[in-house]
C-alpha cells in the first residue's frame, strides 16, 4: 500500500469540502476519480500534495504520516501532481521548468544531471525540441505535458493527475493516454481526476466515485460506472427520470 | 546558443574601469567610478532578491546603513582594520536580512514592498534614538584613524580598492548564484511560488537565504563608503532615495540579468551626473529618473539588457 487516507475533513467556512474521505491505492495502480463538479476531488489532490491544512484525518503515505509535512517535503518523498490549471514557470525554458522538477524532488539530481534527465522526460512526453522555447509562449497541450514533464523529472512513486485531458481533442487525448499507460509501465503509481468517462474507465484499475466531498463508491470501473448512486449523482435519481418519462408519457 | 560567457566580458571589462583612475591619476575619475562601483555592487545584490526572487525590497538600503554602523562603530571604538570591520558588517546585514526575511518575506507583492519601507524607516528611528552610536548626529571619525593606512589620501585610494574588490565579488556571486541549483530555485520561486513549492523548493528557506544574500554585499559597501567618507549619520545611511534608486538601476537595465544590473547602475550613473552638472537640470534630476522609469516600465518592462537579448539571438549567451 502505497497511499492511506484516512476520514480526511476539509471545511472552508461551511462549505464541507471533504467529508470523512477514506481510501487506499495500491502500489503500481491507476486509481481514477471521478465526481461531479464541486465534489471535492481538487481539494483531495491539495490534502494529499499538502498544499493546505485538513481539518480532520491522516494521509500515510509509504508508511509514514505525512498529514503535518508541507508541500515541499512530500514533494521530496515522491509524491508529485500537475495542476488542472496549467502552472508553468512562464519565464523559465522548457528545460529550465522540468530541471526544477528534477532538482527539488524525490530524484534531489545536481543541474548537470538533472539537464539531462529533462532531456529524457521531455521525449518521453513528446515535447522534444521545445527544450529552449519559454514555457509561457507553449500552447495549452503542450503545457499539459509539460505539467506532466516537471512532475516525471522528479522520480516520483505517486503521481497525482489532475484532468490532464480537458481541453485537448480526440487526438491528443488518446496520445495523453499513451503517455499516462506508459507512465505506469515504469512503476509509479497514478492517482487521476478525470471527467472523460470513457477516458478514465479504460484506462483505470480502479475508480472512486465523490460527491458533495463524500466518497459515494469505490470498485472497477464497471461495478462503479452501473452503481445506482453514481447514476444519480450524474443524471439525477433514475428511478425519478424513468417516472418523469412515463408521466410525460401517459399524459402526451 | 552559447551559454555562461557573460562574465568573459563583464570582469574584463570591470577591471578596465577600476584601471582609469590610477592609470590617468584622475581623483575626479576615482570619485565617479567609485560611486559606479558602489551603485554596481547595491543594483547587483538587489537583483539577487528583486530579479532572481522576484521579491520587490524597497527599503533595501537599510541593509547598507546597518553594514555601515556596525563597521564604523567597530573601526571607531576597538580601531579595527576596515577588511574586518567591513566583512562583519556585511556578517551583521546578513544576518539582520535572514531574521527579517522570515518575518517580511511570507508577505507578497505590494505587501512585502510596504513592509521593507517600514522596516528602513523603523531601524532608522531606532538609530537615532540610540546614544551609544551617536543618535541622531551620527559618528565622526579622527583623522587618526587613517594613520594606520598611511594618512587620509592613501586612504581613500585604499577604501576605491576596496570598493572595487567588493565590486567585483559581488558581481560573480551574484552570477554564479542565478547560475546555481539555489538560484534555479529561485526563479522557480518568482514565475510561481505556488507550483515551486509543489516541485519541491523549500521556498521559505530560499528566499530568506537569498534576501541574506542580497543584503551581505551592500552591508560591506556601505561599511566602504562610510570609511572614506569618515562619518555616519542616520539620514545618510538609510535614506530611502537610495533605495528607489537602487530598484531604478535594475529595472533599467534588466531585472533578473546579471549584465543588466550592471548596465542599469553604470548609465544610472553617468545620466544622475550628467543631469546634476546641467545647470538646466540639476534641480529635477529625480524628476527626470522616474519619468524615464515609467517609460522603462511601460515600454520596455525588460529592461536595457532585457531588450537587446530579445532581439539578438546571438548575444543571449553573453548577456545572462
Amino acid at each position: 500500500m502505497i497511499l492511506q487516507v484516512e476520514d480526511v475533513t476539509k471545511t472552508f467556512g461551511g462549505l464541507v469540502a471533504l467529508s470523512d474521505v477514506t481510501f487506499q491505492v495500491e502500489e503500481g495502480e491507476i486509481l481514477g476519480i471521478i465526481g461531479p463538479n464541486g465534489a471535492g476531488k481538487t481539494t483531495l489532490f491539495n490534502a494529499i500534495s499538502g498544499v493546505f491544512k485538513i481539518d480532520k484525518g491522516k494521509v500515510i503515505f509509504k508508511g509514514k504520516e505525512i498529514t503535518k509535512l508541507p508541500p515541499n517535503q512530500r514533494a521530496q518523498l515522491g509524491i508529485a501532481r500537475t495542476h488542472q490549471i496549467v502552472k508553468p514557470l512562464d519565464d523559465l525554458s522548457v528545460v529550465e521548468n522540468v530541471m526544477v522538477g528534477a532538482c527539488f524532488g524525490k530524484g534531489n539530481a545536481g543541474l548537470a544531471s538533472a539537464r539531462r534527465k529533462a532531456g529524457e522526460v521531455l521525449e518521453f512526453v513528446g515535447l522534444e525540441g521545445k527544450g529552449d522555447v519559454l514555457a509561457g509562449k507553449l500552447n495549452v497541450p503542450e503545457k499539459k505535458r509539460l505539467e506532466m514533464a516537471r512532475a516525471l523529472a522528479s522520480d516520483p512513486d505517486l503521481l497525482l493527475l489532475d484532468e490532464v485531458l480537458a481541453g485537448l481533442n480526440p487526438a491528443e487525448i488518446s496520445n495523453m493516454l499513451e503517455v499516462v499507460k506508459a507512465i505506469r509501465n515504469k512503476g509509479i503509481t497514478i492517482l487521476m481526476i478525470e471527467h472523460l468517462m470513457h477516458a478514465i474507465m479504460n484506462v483505470s484499475d480502479r475508480v472512486m466515485a465523490l460527491v458533495y466531498g463524500r466518497k459515494i463508491s469505490e470498485g472497477t470501473p464497471k461495478e462503479v460506472a452501473n452503481d445506482p448512486q453514481v447514476v444519480e449523482a450524474y443524471l439525477g435519481d433514475p428511478e425519478l427520470a424513468i417516472g418523469l418519462l412515463k408521466d410525460k408519457r401517459g399524459r402526451g | 546558443m552559447e551559454r555562461g560567457k557573460t562574465l568573459f566580458w563583464l570582469i574584463p571589462f570591470l577591471v578596465f574601469i577600476v584601471a582609469l583612475p590610477p592609470v590617468t591619476g584622475s581623483v575626479t575619475l576615482r570619485e565617479g567610478i567609485f560611486l559606479i562601483l558602489m551603485y554596481v555592487t547595491l543594483a547587483s545584490s538587489l537583483n539577487v532578491i528583486m530579479g532572481y526572487t522576484g521579491y520587490v525590497s524597497f527599503g533595501h538600503i537599510v541593509f547598507y546603513g546597518i553594514g555601515g554602523y556596525i563597521s564604523f562603530y567597530l573601526m571607531l571604538r576597538d580601531g579595527m582594520h576596515l577588511i574586518p570591520a567591513m566583512i562583519l558588517g556585511g556578517i551583521g546585514a546578513a544576518l539582520a536580512a535572514f531574521a527579517l526575511g522570515e518575518a517580511v518575506l511570507r508577505l507578497r507583492g505590494a505587501f512585502f514592498a510596504i513592509a521593507t519601507i517600514g522596516v528602513n524607516e523603523a531601524v532608522k528611528a531606532l538609530v537615532n534614538n540610540l546614544n551609544f552610536i551617536g543618535g541622531a548626529e551620527g559618528l565622526f571619525f579622527n583623522f587618526s584613524v587613517y594613520k594606520a593606512y598611511g594618512g587620509a589620501a592613501r586612504a581613500i585610494w585604499f577604501s576605491y580598492y576596496t570598493m572595487a574588490a567588493v565590486t567585483l565579488i559581488t558581481v560573480v556571486a551574484s552570477y554564479l548564484i542565478k547560475m546555481s541549483k539555489f538560484g534555479l530555485g529561485l526563479r522557480a520561486i518568482r514565475e510561481d511560488e505556488d507550483a515551486a513549492i509543489i516541485l519541491g523548493v523549500n521556498a521559505k528557506r530560499y528566499k530568506s537565504l537569498a534576501y541574506a544574500a542580497s543584503a551581505f554585499f551592500p552591508g560591506m559597501a556601505g561599511a566602504v563608503f562610510f570609511f572614506k567618507a569618515g562619518n555616519i549619520e542616520p539620514h545618510d545611511a538609510f535614506h530611502l532615495i537610495k533605495s528607489i534608486e537602487m530598484i531604478f538601476m535594475v529595472m533599467l537595465g534588466g531585472y533578473g540579468n546579471v549584465a543588466g544590473a550592471f548596465t542599469g547602475a553604470l548609465v544610472y550613473e553617468r545620466l544622475k551626473g550628467f543631469l546634476l552638472v546641467n545647470p538646466l537640470f540639476k534641480n529635477l534630476h529625480m524628476a527626470i529618473s522616474g519619468v524615464v522609469l515609467l517609460l522603462i516600465v511601460l515600454f520596455m518592462p525588460q529592461g536595457i539588457i532585457g531588450f537587446i537579448r530579445e532581439k539578438s539571438k546571438k548575444l543571449r549567451g553573453v548577456l545572462e
